[in-house]
């Protein structure tokens, strides 16, 4: 089963939309319930809204347990999408200091985008290593859905694919089974749905 | 490189589509969810749906075709009209809006901007500004579907709104809005463009190609949007992508 966390601040439609259409018959839930969490292969933690919301209302509604004994202690295939993907980090900078997931070390802030406009919206090319699994048969001139402010500064050992505005970001993070993308898959056309075809296919 | 967005509108009125005209006349122009498998199929980079429905059983119907189109395709949509709380924002945001717009509520509540943008993040709050020419040509910010004319600037609004929050302005012509005839008003679209640092989207008068790129290249607009030239004429967004490639603009083009 894919479990899609409903922490009130995700486009949860479209994640379970999208995970429906290529989870190849797979069970999708959208769950508020962090026992749920059990039962599920693969957790994905979608994410529209504000990194220091977001950590209180995992931890408020008693997700924060639950992800640690089922995504770090059982190791079960985890994505995080934009938010999803900025909370892994240390610490968050959006409203102030939080502390967040600290799967991977590195801290969540501004994206410094120069002269450019900020908020970083629309569809944008990535550098990816060719042979990463989140990119099987995809091709390099594809664009994904980008909308942030922010970005996950983390060291270039976790990067698995960079996109550039007025700087070089993390597009993409890999530690084992931990996988974040700072764009949206699920509204990136058909390539956003390879991509997550391939999540599904990694092995654990 | 981030590519220059097109995004056609569609406008929603107790579950149909319309067109206006300088935002009244409607008309009845079909069925929405068959528009948006149409314009999905045809590369749109981005959907937006403004719902000018007055009644609760409209905005049910607002509801019901986010969310059937959210199901069907793989794009952002953007949904506005009528949202005056954090609770309607979230409502649409579950019914499958990627992004929601508010207008009439954020100048009548510009507290409403901090407030959404500190619980949704900037980068999913779009305000949208109905610019209107007033009194000797000068241009206010009208309201409640373009029935009240507030003697604002609306690129001052428009440097308020981005400081208290919103992610992307969209900036509608309302006297150019239905009409398809001289494009996007350039002088105002990159006044406002000049004055903020967030992205701004212009909509409203577009009736050729050449106008999105005169939007892009005059008037310093992140994203193009336009109704009538999809809906009315044999122009489609494949089309509007290619010419604006030709005329050397980032876009995305169907493989």
């Amino acid at each position: 089963m894919i479990a899609i966390i409903d922490y009130g601040l995700g486009n949860l439609l479209s994640v379970a939309k999208a995970f429906e259409e290529v989870g190849a018959g797979k069970p999708v839930m959208v769950t508020r319930a962090p026992e749920a969490l059990e039962k599920a292969s693969h957790i994905v933690l979608p994410g529209v809204g504000n990194y220091h919301i977001g950590m209180q209302n995992l931890r408020r509604m008693g997700f924060l347990e639950s992800l640690n004994e089922q995504v770090i202690g059982n190791g079960k295939m985890f994505l995080g999408i934009c938010l999803g993907m900025q909370m892994l980090s240390e610490t968050g900078e959006e409203s102030g200091q939080t502390e967040g997931l600290g799967w991977i070390p590195g801290r969540c802030r501004r994206l410094r985008a120069g002269d450019l406009k900020l908020p970083h919206i629309g569809w944008n090319d990535l550098e990816f290593q060719g042979d990463h699994p989140l990119f099987q048969n995809i091709a390099r001139e594809r664009e994904f859905y980008f909308v942030h402010s922010y970005c996950f500064d983390c060291p270039p050992e976790f990067r698995v694919a960079h996109c550039t505005y007025g700087e070089r970001f993390a597009a993409a993070v890999q530690r084992s089974n931990v996988l974040g993308t700072q764009f949206h898959p699920e509204k990136s056309r058909e390539t956003g749905l390879k991509l997550l075809r391939n999540f599904l296919r990694m092995p654990c | 490189m981030l590519r220059i967005r097109l995004v056609p509108v569609l406008l929603l009125r107790n579950g149909r589509m319309i067109k206006t005209i300088r935002f009244s006349s409607y008309r009845d122009v079909g069925d929405p969810l068959r528009t948006v498998r149409v314009y999905d199929a045809q590369g749109a980079d981005e959907l937006i749906f403004l719902d000018i429905s007055a009644t609760v059983e409209g905005r049910n119907h607002l509801l019901d075709i986010v969310s059937a189109s959210a199901r069907e395709c793989f794009i952002p949509l953007t949904v506005g009209g009528g949202v005056r709380t954090v609770e309607d924002a979230q409502q649409l945001f579950k019914a499958g809006a990627d992004r929601v717009s508010i207008s009439t509520a954020a100048i009548e509540n510009p507290d409403l901007i901090d407030e959404m943008a500190a619980y949704f993040g900037s980068a999913n709050l779009v305000v949208c500004i109905d610019a209107k020419l007033g009194e000797r040509g000068r241009y206010g910010v009208s309201t409640h579907s373009g029935t009240v004319l507030l003697k604002r600037d609306p690129a001052d609004w428009a440097v308020e709104a981005a400081r208290r929050g919103a992610g992307e302005i969209l900036l509608h012509f309302v006297d150019r809005d239905g009409v398809m005839d001289s494009g996007y008003d350039l002088a105002l679209l990159s006044k406002v463009s000049r004055a903020v640092s967030v992205p701004v989207m212009a909509c409203g008068g577009v009736g050729t190609l050449q106008h999105l790129v005169d939007g892009v290249r005059q008037g310093g607009a992140s994203a193009v949007a336009a109704a009538s030239i999809f809906h009315f004429t044999d122009q489609s967004p494949i089309k509007a992508h290619s010419f604006m490639h030709d005329a050397g603009i980032p876009v995305c083009l169907i493989y």
